[in-house]
């Protein structure tokens, strides 16, 4: 196997790493590898912070082991190879009238990354996490292929494991039922917070996800458009062709006050008393994808993406999150508000029954103490900082909000006991002990 | 007309992506290579992406006594049979110089192994009327570099065999396209110095099927490179002597 010496990114770009990088395209090329020298595997490196960074050392590109093994259409059950993205699975399979359980925000998240972050999506309120429904997987050590079940200690620390335990290869997903490639889509605005948590409590929808407008003050504080899906079957719109940002955006591109009018616009695109749309599913459930490296807007410089649960009864909180956000006038367009069940299939999963706030910030002075303040508010309410979202968090405060760490410990010291599969995030909240 | 693919040297990512291709259109697909784990791993995915069967089948441009078994193969199938040729290896040119011995292995699997082949499939070919070739030769073919003139080489002949394969079959109804990828960003060129208009395998595989729709016979891809190797190739000998591009 050759390796190439390259410089990259999670999607946040503000953290960066050096090293040596494979990029196997058949799973004989990656057990080879994982014999000789074993290394942490990385996808479509769209985890924001350093989840998927290795700085000078090694790391294995599983983009190329991206097929699709095998499908029975009378089960729904699917196997994978780890690189496949979210989004083409779901391009396949919606026409055949199936979908992955849970997709994340974007469809470029590989199947292997989904696990090893346990991701959750705009249904985790009625159908849990994405690992939940992988029935086993391939890993790959050291030692050569395993089958890994679900349910074992094993598996528990390989979902949301960040890839410690050894190389996901391949998945076994059961899919669900989905009516069709075409989502209907009900648009309506929250006016301020309380009004937005109880449009969220209230929903009885399959898929929810709410924007929120993190510059509004006052009286407007918290307020959004909640969106309640369903699939379904029908005439599908033609996809509109995907557009890129070609360049790194200057820094006024995303200043306060831009972002305050978008965001007004933005609300007010939603009339008083809400809509119904129908979009293709990719349009829904990756809105984003279709400006490709969007994160360019960002600049040189990059973003972070701030991403907490807190308990449902510490709503109030997420309130006060809100007015630190406004005050800072650092928020970006792009926040959400979700209410999210208690559905995690590993030890260090991210889930927990509550309201979870995403915001992403520019990387700006100021953005660094900001976030420590949100991190103390989430800690206060006995909520949890989303690893796959963080580059800025301390490990003694991250390690405390995770309860079952100590049995990760464990596990990922049987199963890879010379830490061959440290990565930065690792090493940075001193995950692993030391 | 439902219609057949052969791909020779299938494994090779730049086949992945015309697979891929040609079963989103329902085509029917014989995946052939060495590697037969990853080759049935392929033939799942083809299936499941929409091709009409797909199917892993064992080829290796070394050993010609197998391949009648092969052709037999091909003609099992009433689909308008087409073949896209993949395979080649490029040992690095040190490596060569060391072992010269590995002159004929090259030879074999870009050249002449692909070669021995289509010339026992022409006549089936032939006999259909109809149908495409694509062999996919390189830039590298274009002229005898310092860096890889041994792979260059081999390709320069199939480059060779193909125009000549072209002029029998266009006779009969059948198309013969030589395409030239200048780097593709595959194992083969993974972590070399960086390569100037690199392109992706999904481009290639794109640039493939618009030259077979339109029956072109010699395409580059990137296209940059039809222009770059004009312009190298109107170097004269003596002053191309003394250069190292």
């Amino acid at each position: 196997m050759r390796w190439k010496n390259t410089e990259y990114t999670g999607w946040g770009r503000a953290l960066r790493a050096t090293g040596e990088m494979a990029r196997p395209e058949r799973l004989s090329a990656l057990t080879a590898l994982m014999a000789e020298e074993p290394a942490p595997a990385l996808g479509n490196r769209r985890s924001y912070g350093d989840a998927c960074l290795n700085d000078g050392g090694r790391a294995v590109d599983m983009t190329r082991l991206d097929r699709f093994i095998g499908f029975d259409p009378e089960t729904g059950l699917a196997r994978v190879e780890a690189g496949m993205p979210v989004g083409e699975l779901a391009r396949i399979l919606a026409p055949k009238g199936w979908l992955p359980a849970v997709m994340p925000g974007t469809g470029f998240a590989t199947v292997g990354g989904c696990i090893a972050n346990d991701v959750h999506g705009k249904n985790h309120h009625g159908t849990g996490s994405f690992a939940q429904h992988v029935k086993n997987l391939t890993l790959v050590t050291a030692e050569g292929p395993q089958t890994v079940k679900g349910g074992t200690a094993l598996f528990k620390a390989t979902a949301s494991g960040l890839g410690q335990t050894g190389v996901i290869a391949a998945a076994e997903l059961q899919l669900i039922r989905a009516k069709g490639d075409i989502v209907t889509v009900t648009e309506r605005r929250a006016g301020d917070f309380d009004d937005f948590i109880g449009l969220l409590d209230r929903s009885g929808a399959t898929y929810t996800v709410g924007w929120i407008d993190a510059t509004a003050t006052g009286r407007d504080l918290g307020r959004g458009i909640l969106e309640e899906a369903e699939t379904g079957a029908g005439l599908v719109p033609a996809p509109k062709p995907a557009k890129a940002v070609p360049f790194d955006a200057p820094s006024f591109a995303l200043s306060p006050a831009v972002v305050r009018t978008f965001n007004t616009a933005y609300f007010r695109r939603v009339p008083g008393r809400g809509r119904t749309v129908v979009k293709p599913i990719n349009e829904f459930f990756f809105p984003l994808d279709r400006i490709r490296d969007w994160n360019r807007l960002y600049g040189k410089a990059g973003f972070h993406q701030f991403q907490c649960v807190v308990p449902l009864a510490e709503r109030e909180a997420i309130r006060d999150m809100l007015r630190r956000i406004a005050a800072s006038r650092l928020a970006s367009p792009l926040a959400v508000l979700k209410r999210m069940g208690p559905g995690r299939a590993g030890y260090l999963s991210f889930p927990m029954e509550g309201y979870t706030l995403a915001v992403d910030f520019p990387n700006r002075p100021g953005v660094e103490k900001l976030v420590h303040q949100l991190e103390d508010l989430t800690a206060e309410a006995g909520g949890r900082i989303y690893l796959a979202k963080d580059a800025l968090a301390s490990g003694a405060r991250i390690r405390a909000m995770y309860p079952e760490h100590e049995k990760w410990v464990r596990a990922v010291a049987k199963a890879d006991p010379q830490g061959a599969m440290a990565t930065d995030l690792v090493r940075r909240l001193g995950l692993r002990g030391t | 007309m439902s219609e057949t693919w052969i791909l020779l040297g299938a494994t090779s990512s730049m086949a992945r992506a015309l697979a891929r291709a040609l079963a989103d259109r329902g085509d029917g697909l014989l995946l052939a290579g060495r590697d037969m784990d990853d080759l049935r791993v392929l033939a799942a995915d083809c299936t499941l992406r929409g091709a009409r069967f797909a199917e892993a089948v064992a080829f290796d441009a070394r050993k010609p006594e197998r391949f009648a078994d092969l052709i037999a193969r091909t003609q099992a199938d009433d689909g308008v049979l087409n073949a896209a040729v993949f395979v080649g290896s490029m040992p690095d040119q040190a490596d060569i110089d060391a072992d010269p011995a590995l002159i004929d292995g090259t030879v074999t699997d870009s050249f002449t192994g692909p070669a021995r082949f289509l010339q026992m499939l022409a006549p089936v070919l032939e006999e259909h009327g109809a149908g495409t070739v694509v062999g996919v030769g390189s830039v590298a073919g274009d002229r005898g570099r310092i860096g890889n003139y041994v792979y260059g080489a081999a390709k320069a002949g199939f480059h060779t065999y193909l125009s000549g394969l072209r002029n029998r079959l266009g006779r009969r109804g059948v198309h013969v396209v030589t395409v030239k990828p200048g780097p593709v960003d595959t194992a083969m060129t993974w972590g070399l110095p960086s390569l100037p208009f690199m392109t992706t395998p999904e481009a290639v595989a794109h640039d493939i099927l618009r030259a077979v729709k339109t029956r072109r016979n010699v395409v580059y891809s990137a296209k940059i490179w039809r222009l770059i190797m004009l312009v190298i190739r109107l170097i004269p000998e003596p002053v191309f002597k003394k250069l190292s591009i």
